[in-house]
């Protein structure tokens, strides 16, 4: 085990949670280029980890590795107990508990609101048209856009889309969510109302897991922040300890760059 | 309000008036003189060509011509050979269409697909097809496989020849097609627990269908056309009862005139029923 591995089962036992995803000596590579390097991260039940660094860092890999859009090929991730490997019946095993909100939304343009979010229910699930329905409009009034529920993404605003894109998600009913840059797509004026959305689905107790450039949104709402740069993880820290008193120099740069424009 | 007058659309004082009337258009712009062309060019043709026919010496029997398509004997009708050979050639242009799409989508997603020997056996398919005359493969399918495969029927030999040979375009046009999708809907798709089929037939593809439909539909016109090439192995389509009329009757230039202008029709029809579909796609989202 790496110094990060001992400070995560340190950090873990004092938080007294059971484990949901493991991550354990990871390694990927695209082609030549080493993108994670020995990662080990463990994520317990209703924490909420915030994953930072500059761009190319591995950060966005490292979560696409969990529900498996992209395959790790050294190591150990194991989601709710189920290892993950090349084994297609626990990819979905563990795709069906973790749901994932894309920087670029990726709504399906052809379906409207509601059907993007009943198609996964009726069609992974077995639901019928009603109950798909109900869940999804139940969904939709959490993300507070009941009322698009017959347009189709496209007469949304960026915002409204990422909302719908989350209901999407939940409608799933996942232990564990992903969000990678969800804002960053975003108008300025509209990353809150989406931020306000995963605050409250944070609130709520569901696991997780945001890779954010969002300090404000990770000093209010991470239990742990995860600094990466170059495929590693540097530094891993509760937010206070994470913002006032970073330990790497890489930390503290990329911090200075981030919080002071 | 103060602004409700100028959001009212009447100028303030000081403006210039627009000019009331559209100003005259130029003769040679106008619609009057594109018919005038149109008119010259078509009379200049039909001139040059009476002038050839004229020199030829070429008798017109139009008259004749009613009976290559029925004849009512003894109180009853009896189609003639063209109308014979339309329906064949409707039957495998009908045939055509189906196994062309089915071969083309198969092909296409074995490309896509993860599997090596998939992939390798769609290449070589495509390959030979795309880079052989089609008389060639239509001979081969006709005097080589139909023996071999124990097809009894030059009808069905020579529909699945040209549905083969129709389908290696068609996959290439549906891969554009699939392509054209982007990651992210697979992605997306993925994360709501669908599997690589269903991914497919809810997402890829209703989003890929209306991008292919306008190329798709040349190669269908395609196949009609191409139908025609299967008159060489005995099949009694359209252009093989017309050979068969024209020796016969020796009325070749009306034969022919009227065969081209049945396959314009089909082949027309056939645009303008997709052209429609495709509007009402468009229509609905």
């Amino acid at each position: 085990m790496t110094d990060h591995g001992q400070e995560n089962a340190q950090r873990f036992a004092d938080a007294g949670r059971p484990a949901i995803i493991r991550i354990e000596a990871v390694n990927k590579w695209f082609d030549d280029f080493h993108v994670l390097k020995d990662i080990d991260l463990t994520v317990g039940a209703g924490e909420k980890v915030v994953v930072c660094g500059p761009s190319g860092s591995g950060k966005s890999t490292l979560i696409r590795c969990i529900n498996r859009l992209e395959s790790h090929e050294q190591g150990l991730i194991e989601v709710d107990g189920i290892e993950l490997t090349d084994d297609n019946k626990r990819i979905s095993e563990i795709r069906s508990e973790v749901g994932m909100v894309f920087q670029q939304f990726n709504l399906f343009p052809h379906l409207t609101v509601l059907e993007n979010c009943t198609l996964g229910p009726i069609r992974a699930r077995g639901l019928s048209k009603t109950d798909a329905r109900a869940l999804a409009m139940e969904f939709l009034e959490k993300v507070r856009i009941p009322e698009q529920a017959d347009k189709y993404p496209s007469q949304l605003s960026g915002g409204q889309q990422q909302r719908v894109a989350i209901a999407r998600s939940l409608c799933m009913r996942p232990k564990i969510m992903l969000f990678d840059e969800p804002t960053s797509a975003l108008d300025p004026e509209m990353i809150n109302e989406v931020l306000d959305v995963m605050t409250e689905l944070a609130e709520s107790g569901m696991t997780m897991l945001c890779v954010t450039h969002e300090m404000g949104f990770a000093r209010r709402v991470a239990d742990t922040m995860v600094f990466m740069d170059h495929g590693e993880i540097v530094e891993m820290a509760s937010p206070e300890t994470f913002f006032s008193t970073p330990k790497s120099d890489r930390c503290k740069d990329f911090l200075e760059k981030i919080l002071h424009h | 309000m103060s602004d409700s007058a100028t959001n009212s659309g009447h100028p303030g004082p000081g403006a210039t008036a627009p000019p009331t009337t559209k100003p005259a258009q130029l003769w040679w712009k106008s619609t009057w003189f594109d018919i005038v062309q149109f008119v010259a060019l078509g009379g200049l043709l039909v001139w040059l060509t009476g002038r050839g026919m004229a020199a030829m010496d070429y008798r017109w029997q139009w008259y004749r011509l009613p009976r290559a398509f029925y004849r009512v004997i003894d109180g009853e009708l009896i189609w003639g050979p063209l109308i014979d050979g339309l329906l064949v050639t409707l039957e495998i242009a009908a045939w055509g269409m189906v196994l062309t799409l089915v071969i083309g989508l198969v092909t296409a997603v074995l490309r896509l697909s993860d599997s090596i020997a998939g992939r390798i056996l769609a290449k070589v398919y495509l390959e030979t097809i795309r880079n052989t005359p089609l008389l060639v493969q239509v001979s081969i399918f006709y005097f080589v496989l139909q023996p071999i495969l124990g097809i009894n029927n030059p009808l069905w030999t020579g529909i699945l020849c040209l549905a083969f040979f129709e389908g290696s375009f068609a996959s290439e046009i549906i891969r554009a097609g699939i392509n054209s999708v982007s990651r992210g809907q697979w992605e997306a798709s993925a994360t709501v627990g669908l599997n690589r089929l269903q991914a497919y037939r809810y997402v890829v593809l209703p989003q890929a269908v209306p991008l292919m439909l306008p190329p798709l539909t040349g190669i269908l016109v395609n196949l009609i056309k191409h139908s025609a090439i299967l008159s060489f192995v005995a099949v009694f389509e359209l252009t093989t009862e017309a050979r068969n009329l024209i020796a016969d009757t020796f009325l070749s230039f009306e034969v022919w005139f009227v065969v081209g202008g049945m396959y314009l029709v089909m082949t027309i029809s056939l645009s303008s029923l997709v052209a429609l579909l495709e509007r009402r796609i468009r229509a609905r989202g």
